[in-house]
């Protein structure tokens, strides 16, 4: 947690120390207020004073009032403003460390739980800061500041005091510590009711196909009436707790009446009316220092979770990304659009076992390279190695000559135009997204990102749209359908003319007619560069000029189709899983 | 816009007390409780005030000690009671919100399993989940809480503004009006930072939804060097959040100051005033010390019923959401309709079948008509879109025809209970469909009397038995996010859930085409195993699986432009040999 703060620039630990300052004086003045009623207090029983007097002494307290207030603002404000800075700093921070990370990284924490980090996470710790810099300073200051005021009035006072302030802490601690670990509970048991009714939404067609109604319904029930048992039992302990805090409040106030009448009973006849006086002035101090332990209490039930997500803010930031730039900006040579592969082998850090072996094969410009195999046989994998989604573990990869750790990654990732399985367009127009990112030459031109979604294959559609190449894209692209982001998402490749095509099972949402007169349109329009095609059909990579089977992380076979029909058992079960004999002879 | 509002705000609490009609005498029992309680702790100054003034009258001749102790214990008996009111009070409220909440959630869940399919097109799942589980949330905490608290702060305000009427006048227009300026003070800032805390939230959402999206989309934004734009959205954003949080920040942190600024300036003014008055010897020093007190409880419920107000338009606002979705219209009640004649042979007839959503003018099926023999295999192919998966859907009336019929055996499909219509097919989709639960659960699902020789036979059948088996605790582990299954392993885990259910019909919707070929062969054995027998309908994307059907419907536009076998539609060399071939067409 207090890591953390290293966060804060040098101003905001300013505005921090600016704001002690007036939670010292607001705290001071605030204890002053009881002493001028002293003062009313005094005269207004004493023979002889005039109400100039009392005016005065009214007017001071009042004085003291505003004058609280002005340094309370104040506090809020600078709290604010350090609260404020903080949160964007932490996020900022987040928010560049995740641009840094490779996909190992981010395989790691998971991209939802880096979400949560990077949201909810900082708005917990930016929370517990306002609230902290108003409250947890001021808090002990007050108490101990109030109880040094009052004990040397008496200690019959203090005891009452003293007694009313751990009876309190007990209660709270002891309801705190009942209820604690059912709030903690209350968070799973929420996750399971969504998760059930999570269940019940995704499988509705599956659940009254099976007639499965009542069953799901039996199932929510548990998890509803786990919850509402939990429920009762937070709610029920804090009903317990309010009204007995207001029971010592109230109760304190008349013990120290009641002790007042009796001291003042006893006392000598000079000392009765500072008796009197101390007694009305006690009562009010004695309440704050009452109130401060219940502002700490609440601090201390804020603590645990706001602590639980600093921690996983500094997680994010302590990790350091694997991947590190190198210094080459430009290829020396003349070579374009080549790649090799030197026995390379890839394993996950943890991992036992290798996910690739030994794999090497060079692919010259303008070749098309296809990878085959089963799922999880690892061709996303090698064609992931050459943007640097992930090092290669052993052996080497080079593009155009030069190895791909030595490029900056962003001089790398220029020479390449690369589409995921899984399409991904974001928030926007269709010309934000073809037009997107970087290419290291001049801005996209329009004719660029018409020419490429002609190649696409997305024209249709996206001339169809009310207003064209300017027609808006939902987040996600959720207002288009799988086979048209894939469309789209290869186009925004082929906009930036790259050296080497990295095509990662982009095809499979298409159908075969569009699959097919994209490819011709891309050989046509895209013979210079190189293709590396990761693919499940047959069809699509039938006519490559080199296809890599790959199985269990190895090569099975390479070659071109007719090669491998003849010389590769994989290739060949795999080519008739899907056609018969006749249709490949 | 204001009165709209409100309007809504009283419908959508008039529709949550109507709700918890049930539990009213307990309500009302409560609001009593609370409002006694209350009482109590108001008379408590008026009692302390008496103690002070039996104390300045006996300063100097000695204190009536009796006196004292007598007014002591009766405030501890009312301080007592006052507790216990309260405990009761909150104890009650407790049951009721809960038990409402219970309730509310129960009945959205059984909703969930009412309301005809086609509601979904329009709903997220997202937005039915915040339904059950925020929204609920809201209305519990808004009933627990502020129904509670209006009635202590609407009793305390009126219970304190008679106890200061009654004890003095003068002193109560100060105190009223001391406090009224505060009030003036913070409605102001109440109604601004409104504003700013509006503004605050959609910064939050936005950066929110950036932040998603650049984290989701991290390899395609690496690919094409978008990291420096990404990041100028986001400073812009973060920017943006910053100020419109630290105002609303601010705005609400001068709340609390301001709270005890009111209550330190009535407390100023009714020591002035109070002063003045007993210099003149109108009142006694016990009324001040009383005044004291009571401008405490004036002012504090102020800025309760500021919240609590609040807090119960939000609660409207949320209770709104879930009555809409608890008042939407179900599918209408069938428990009237007779039952499917058996035993069902699997004769399946279209008959001009016509369908479009409820919610478009667009027709998905237009004039369908088939037949289905017993234990035939009929595949249906053609271009997304072109409605199969809708004709899945009219067969198992998961929508109702709005022209024509189906027949099973005979029996239009709308004629019987819809229970029946399901009780007819297995099923098996694309979306690998399996809970949290163990893999036993997952496979017998809601079938009754399974033995486990049957369970065994069916996963053997798909070729899992073997991997169970290897799980570590075989057909009892647990399936969640630690246990990997492939797609083609939960693949073949549904079909040999369908084989359990074992009933007359089978229908695969695109049920393979997640998986690889190779994985596809293995599932296909079991798949033929499956429909031995039975009438199936087969959609496909991979044209290899649905060679063998006995009728193949080529579907284009909700229309069928061709059938037959594949063999005749090769021949025939029209659509569907033309998807089929470019297949194999070398670019």
């Amino acid at each position: 947690m207090l890591k953390l703060f290293k966060n804060l620039s040098r101003k905001d630990w300013l505005f921090a120390g600016i704001s002690l300052i007036f939670i010292v004086a607001q705290v001071w003045l605030d204890l002053k207020i009881p002493d001028f009623m002293s003062e009313i207090t005094m005269l207004v029983q004493t023979k002889g004073s005039t109400m100039g007097d009392i005016l005065t002494s009214g007017g001071k307290m009042l004085a003291c009032a505003l004058g609280s207030l002005a340094a309370c603002v104040l506090v809020a404000v600078f709290a604010s403003r350090i609260a404020s800075n903080f949160g964007a700093a932490l996020r900022e921070r987040l928010f560049d460390k995740v641009q840094s990370f490779s996909m190992e990284e981010i395989g790691g924490f998971s991209t939802a739980s880096l979400i949560t980090r990077s949201t909810n996470d900082v708005t917990q710790v930016q929370m517990l800061v306002v609230m902290g810099l108003q409250v947890i300073i001021k808090a002990p200051i007050m108490a101990v500041w109030a109880i040094l005021k009052i004990s040397n009035k008496s200690w019959q006072w203090t005891l009452s005091t003293a007694s009313a302030v751990v009876l309190l802490l007990t209660i709270v601690i002891i309801c705190v510590s009942l209820a604690m670990p059912k709030f903690k509970k209350l968070q799973r048991l929420t996750d399971d009711i969504n998760r059930v009714t999570r269940e019940n939404l995704t499988g509705l067609r599956v659940i009254r196909a099976y007639n499965a109604e009542n069953y799901q319904e039996t199932k929510f029930e548990n998890a509803n009436t786990e919850l509402t048992n939990t429920n009762l039992f937070t709610a029920r302990t804090m009903s317990v707790m309010m009204p007995l805090i207001q029971m010592i409040m109230n109760g304190l106030s008349l013990a120290v009446y009641w002790i007042g009448a009796v001291l003042i009973d006893k006392a000598d006849m000079t000392k009765k009316m500072t008796l009197f006086s101390d007694m009305v002035v006690y009562s009010s101090y004695a309440m704050q220092v009452v109130m401060s332990f219940m502002m700490l209490v609440v601090i201390f039930i804020m603590l645990p979770r706001a602590s639980v997500s600093a921690k996983r803010i500094l997680e994010v930031l302590e990790t350091n990304p694997t991947i590190t730039d190198g210094t080459v900006k430009e290829t020396p040579g003349d070579i374009k659009g080549e790649i090799e592969f030197r026995n390379v082998s890839f394993k996950y850090p943890d991992a036992d076992d290798y996910v690739l072996q030994n794999i090497t094969f060079t692919a010259h410009k303008g070749e098309t390279i296809a990878f085959i195999g089963a799922t999880g046989c690892g061709k996303s994998t090698a064609v992931n190695l050459v943007p640097r989604f992930y090092d290669a573990t052993k052996g080497e990869i080079l593009v155009d000559g030069i190895n791909v750790k030595d490029y900056t990654q962003y001089a790398l990732r220029n020479k390449i135009g690369y589409v995921s399985q899984k399409a991904t367009l974001f928030g926007g127009t269709v010309k934000s997204n073809i037009a997107f990112g970087d290419n290291g030459k001049n801005s996209f031109l329009e004719s660029d990102v018409v020419s490429a979604v002609y190649t696409a294959q997305a024209s249709d559609f996206v001339e169809n749209m009310v207003d064209g190449y300017d027609g808006f894209v939902a987040q996600g692209g959720a207002n288009f359908s799988g086979g048209q982001k894939q469309r789209l998402s290869i186009a925004r490749a082929i906009c930036r003319r790259p050296e080497i095509f990295i095509f990662d099972d982009s095809f499979s949402a298409l159908d075969y007619k569009t699959d097919k007169k994209l490819r011709e349109a891309l050989k046509t329009e895209c013979a210079d560069a190189t293709k590396l095609i990761v693919a499940q059909r047959i069809g699509t990579i039938r006519d490559a000029d080199q296809i890599i089977v790959l199985d269990e992380g190895q090569i099975a076979g390479m070659g071109t189709h007719d090669e491998l029909m003849k010389n590769c058992e994989v290739y060949r079960q795999i080519a008739y899983s899907q056609l018969s004999k006749e249709e490949l002879a | 816009m204001k009165h709209h509002q409100s309007k809504n705000f009283k419908a959508a609490w008039g529709k949550l007390l109507v709700y918890c009609k049930k539990y009213w005498p307990l309500m009302i029992l409560a609001i009593i409780a609370s409002s006694l309680g209350t009482v109590f702790t108001l008379i408590g100054p008026d009692k302390l005030s008496e103690m002070t003034d039996l104390i300045t009258e006996g300063i100097m001749t000695g204190i009536d000690m009796d006196a004292i102790a007598k007014i002591g214990f009766t405030l501890i008996a009312f301080y007592a009671a006052s507790a216990c009111l309260s405990l009761f009070q909150g104890l009650v409220m407790a049951q009721v919100t809960q038990k409402t909440t219970n309730r509310l959630r129960h009945d959205i869940s059984v909703k969930i399993n009412r309301l005809p399919m086609w509601y979904y097109n329009r709903t997220t799942t997202g937005d039915i989940l915040s339904r059950i589980t925020n929204d609920v949330d809201t209305v519990g905490q808004s009933l627990n809480q502020s129904v509670g608290n209006l009635v202590h702060a609407v009793t305390l305000l009126i219970g304190s503004l008679i106890m200061m009427l009654i004890t003095n006048v003068t002193m109560t227009i100060t105190a009223i009006l001391s406090t009224l300026i505060g009030f003036g003070l913070m409605m102001t800032i109440m109604g601004h930072s409104q504003k700013y805390f509006a503004a605050q939230q959609k910064h939050l959402g936005e950066i929110n939804g950036h932040i998603e999206e650049i984290y989701t989309g991290h390899t395609v934004v690496k690919a094409y060097n978008d990291e420096a734009a990404a990041k100028s959205t986001f400073d812009k954003m973060n920017r943006d959040l910053r100020e419109s949080g630290f105002k609303a920040q601010c705005l609400s942190g001068l709340m609390m100051p301001l709270m005890s600024f009111i209550g330190n300036f009535g407390y100023v003014a009714v020591c002035i005033v109070g002063a003045m008055l007993t210099m003149n010897d109108k009142i006694s020093f016990g009324v001040i010390v009383a005044f004291m007190m009571y401008i405490r409880f004036f002012t504090q419920p102020l800025s309760q019923l500021a919240q609590a107000a609040q807090s119960l338009q939000s609660a409207a606002a949320a209770g709104e959401r879930v009555f809409e979705f608890l008042e939407a219209e179900e599918m209408p009640d069938e428990s009237g309709k007779p039952s499917m004649p058996q035993p069902v042979s699997g004769y399946v007839e279209f008959d001009h079948v016509r369908f479009g959503y409820e919610d478009s003018d667009k027709i998905v099926i237009k004039d369908f008509s088939a037949k289905a023999r017993p234990g035939q295999k009929i595949a249906i192919v053609g271009p997304t879109g072109a409605g199969k998966t809708t004709l899945i859907n009219l067969l198992m009336r998961f929508h109702e025809l709005q022209g024509g019929e189906i027949r099973i055996d005979g029996t239009p499909t709308g004629a019987v209970k819809r229970e029946d219509i399901h009780a007819q097919f297995c099923m098996v989709l694309q979306d690998t469909w399996l809970f949290e639960g163990t893999v036993r659960e997952n496979l017998i699902y809601c079938t009754k009397n399974v033995s486990d020789e049957k369970m065994r036979q069916a996963c053997k059948a798909v070729g899992l038995d073997h991997f169970i088996r290897t799980l570590p605790h075989g057909y009892d582990t647990v399936l969640n996010d630690q246990v990997n299954l492939s797609q083609g392993q939960k693949q073949q885990l549904t079909i040999a859930r369908a084989m359990i259910a074992d009933k007359p019909m089978l229908i695969l919707d695109e049920a393979t085409s997640s998986v690889d070929t190779r994985t596809e062969l293995l599932i296909q054995n079991a798949m033929d195993e499956l429909m031995k027998n039975r009438t199936s309908f087969v959609i496909a994307h991979r044209l290899s699986t649905i060679k063998n059907a006995d009728l193949i419907l080529v579907m284009k536009d909700g229309d069928i432009i061709e059938s037959g076998t594949h063999r005749q539609l090769l021949e025939k060399g029209g659509f569907y040999a033309d998807l089929y071939n470019s297949q194999f067409d070398a670019a």
